[in-house]
């Protein structure tokens, strides 16, 4: 076990910058979930803890050393890659113990461990088969197989799920994060998919063009994302944003169409900013169809639904307020007619207000 | 009434690809015909002076009158050919050897390393293979002969052949190992392996079938050669077999047809051996399952 800690880490391919400057903590037997969209330099971070890709400033710490001058094979990690990357030519075994009988590994110990991951992977049977004849899922236990074996004080995992249909992509999530429970190994996971972060990770770290966003628990970038961009990156369907003007000393979010007066903690946040403009964000569960008890104080709007989308256990409701899309939710025997204009609760002790120029939170305190 | 005009088709296209093959088989035959007919005689029936249609029949069939293992024996016996197998064996071998070890090191690195030169490189092999032998005959008798004074030994002509079956070598192993994903290496280093473990346990081993086709290439280049050969082995005794087979005919003596037809054929076996051998590497999807799914 180790923490990870990334220091002022930079990283240029000749004159293109990838990475400014990177600066991220990983706990001791922390589950870190490096999400972002394509490109945006998850596998080039992943890569340069690996050893993978050298780093062009800064400075990565594994443990208690630095490691930028260290060789991946002595950095004590183990990487599970997209592709899998097995060794076609060996068999599953070979392939587990590869890394081990490199070691010059005691020939007992070598099989004791392999066979351990197998089992608990449930890959026994297949021992003896070559990666050609698995299937996709079964390549993918081999995959975190052969990482496990050499227990590592860190695991890499690179989007080890991409290639994996919807429904085994659900099991194999289980399966990591309850392996990384069991073995308490640091692990840094790097997906694209906000809901595999979400689900998997102990805490989260957002990037956008090589740019550290946020750095949080799942619930804390939920509940509040740092800017437009993690809002808008983190939950499904995505946060919907009105544009408006602060003012009443910040009591109010004004504009053409709508108004309304904002709850306590939110005026703190824009108090003396009037005419300031921002963005108000809420998310789908927070703008309804129907009134529901407990959630304080509400608003209306008015909404012409233009798509149904029925979920079963509730409706999304696509339609337009003064000319923006919304996504609003709908409780299922209750739903609006297509192209009807209906009423919708904007539960105001839900919003976001993020700065329209920079596009940054503004909350209490600030 | 498409199955009619089909077999019909099909009629006509046997019959040209009948053609085909009588006539790609036609000079073989003749060759095996000479080589078991016992005589030195490139034909097989005098025609006489008045020569009717079954007299010019009989003269173009390949059939000796006899057969027999005579001209092998005594192609090993009489003339020595054993010696001149032995040296095209030694010098085919050997260029083999060092043409698949120097191309596939080569090819791995242009494969994978960024390095001063690089693309000049690969351009250099290419534009080697552009100019042919014969022009640089000349230039390579005073390399290797007055200079390194390597004539009429086996390592000059070992190198002649090296350098030219390299650069083709090199290229076709850069481009199959350019098709092995580079993950593999990268997962084997995170496994602890060392740039040659790497190199001897992952790619060897996923290049067979590329390694395969290098190896027969080297050694048909150097088995087959002749006129480098001709220029660089000037005695008797370090003849290669083509040169040797050489002398069978051609010169002011008598012509020994059967001779150089039985040659012909043990110097073809070799090859044929070979790629019988190798044949089983030549096949594909070596590096199925590495990646995805
Ligand atoms: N070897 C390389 N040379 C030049 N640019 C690269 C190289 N590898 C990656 N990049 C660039 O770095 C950026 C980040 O890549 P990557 O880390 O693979 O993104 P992600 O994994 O987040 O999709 C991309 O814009 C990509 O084009
Ligand atoms: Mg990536």
């Amino acid at each position: 076990m180790a923490q990870v800690v990334l220091q002022g880490v930079k990283k240029c391919y000749d004159d293109v910058e990838v990475i400014e400057r990177l600066d991220l903590e990983i706990r001791e037997g922390e589950f870190m979930v490096l999400v972002g969209p394509s490109g945006c330099g998850k596998s080039t971070a992943l890569r340069m803890i690996a050893g993978l890709e050298e780093i062009t400033a800064g400075e990565i710490v594994i443990g208690d050393r630095v490691v930028n001058e260290l060789h991946p094979k002595d950095r004590d990690i183990a990487m599970v890659f997209q592709s899998y990357a097995l060794y076609p030519h060996m068999t599953v075994r070979e392939n587990m113990d590869f890394g081990l009988r490199i070691q010059k590994m005691d020939r007992a110990e070598i099989d004791r461990r392999v066979n351990d991951a197998a089992r608990i992977l449930g890959i026994e049977e297949y021992l003896d088969r070559r990666p050609r004849q698995l299937s996709g899922g079964q390549r993918q236990r081999v995959a975190v197989g052969r990482a496990i074996v050499r227990q590592p004080s860190v695991f890499l995992f690179d989007e080890p799920l991409s290639n994996l249909d919807a429904k085994l992509r659900v099991q194999m999530r289980a399966e990591i994060t309850g392996l990384q429970r069991r073995l308490g190994t640091t692990t840094v996971y790097v997906t694209h998919d906000q809901v595999e972060a979400m689900t998997m990770g102990h805490r989260i770290a957002v990037l956008k063009d090589g740019d550290l966003q946020q750095v949080g628990t799942p619930l804390e970038l939920y509940e509040s994302p740092a800017n437009l961009f993690v809002a808008r990156f983190i939950g499904t369907p995505p946060m919907n944003f009105l544009p408006g003007r602060v003012a009443g000393d910040g009591a109010q979010i004004v504009s053409e169409d709508y108004g309304f007066d904002l709850p306590a903690p939110l005026r703190a946040a824009v108090r003396g900013r009037d005419g300031a403009e921002v963005l108000v964000g809420v998310r789908p569960e927070n703008l309804r169809g129907d009134r529901r008890e407990g959630v304080g104080a509400t608003t209306t709007l008015r909404f012409q639904v233009t798509l149904l989308e029925t979920l079963g256990h509730e409706v999304q409701a696509h339609g337009r307020l003064a000319g923006h899309e919304l996504v609003a939710k709908f409780q299922p025997h209750n739903t609006p007619e297509i192209d009807s204009e209906v009423e919708l609760h904007l539960e105001l002790d839900h919003l976001h207000l993020f700065d329209a120029a920079t596009e940054l939170r503004l909350s209490e305190g600030e | 009434m498409s199955r009619r005009t089909d077999s019909v088709g099909h009629l006509w296209l046997h019959l040209f690809l009948l053609v085909m093959v009588v006539i790609t088989v036609y000079p073989i035959l003749w060759v095996l015909s000479v080589a078991f007919s016992g005589g030195q005689s490139l034909a097989f029936a005098d025609l006489p002076p008045d020569p009717g249609v079954l007299d010019r029949l009989r003269a173009i069939v390949p059939w000796p009158e006899q057969l027999t293992w005579s001209n092998f024996s005594d192609v090993f016996s009489q003339q020595p050919f054993g010696r001149w197998l032995l040296n095209s064996t030694i010098v085919a071998g050997a260029t083999t050897l060092c043409g698949v070890f120097l191309a596939s090191t080569a090819g791995y690195a242009f494969s994978r390393f960024k390095f001063p030169g690089r693309r000049a490189g690969m351009m250099g092999f290419l534009v080697s293979q552009m100019f042919p032998g014969t022009l640089t005959l000349v230039p390579l008798y005073i390399i290797i002969v007055v200079w390194l004074e390597l004539g009429s030994n086996f390592l000059g002509l070992i190198l002649l052949y090296s350098t030219t079956a390299i650069p083709f070598c090199v290229w076709m192993l850069k481009g199959y190992f350019d098709t092995i994903p580079i993950e593999l290496e990268e997962s084997a280093k995170m496994d602890g392996a060392s740039a040659l473990t790497i190199f001897y346990r992952i790619i060897l081993p996923l290049s067979k079938p590329a390694i395969a086709v290098t190896a027969l290439f080297s050694f048909m280049t150097a088995w087959n050669e002749f006129v480098l050969a001709l220029t660089i082995m000037d005695q008797e005794i370090m003849y290669t077999a083509p040169v040797g087979l050489r002398f069978f005919v051609g010169g002011y003596a008598e012509q020994q047809w059967g001779y150089f037809a039985a040659g012909s054929i043990v110097a073809a076996l070799p090859v044929m051996i070979l790629f019988l051998i190798l044949q089983r590497y030549l096949i594909s999807g070596l590096t199925a399952g590495a990646v995805k799914g």
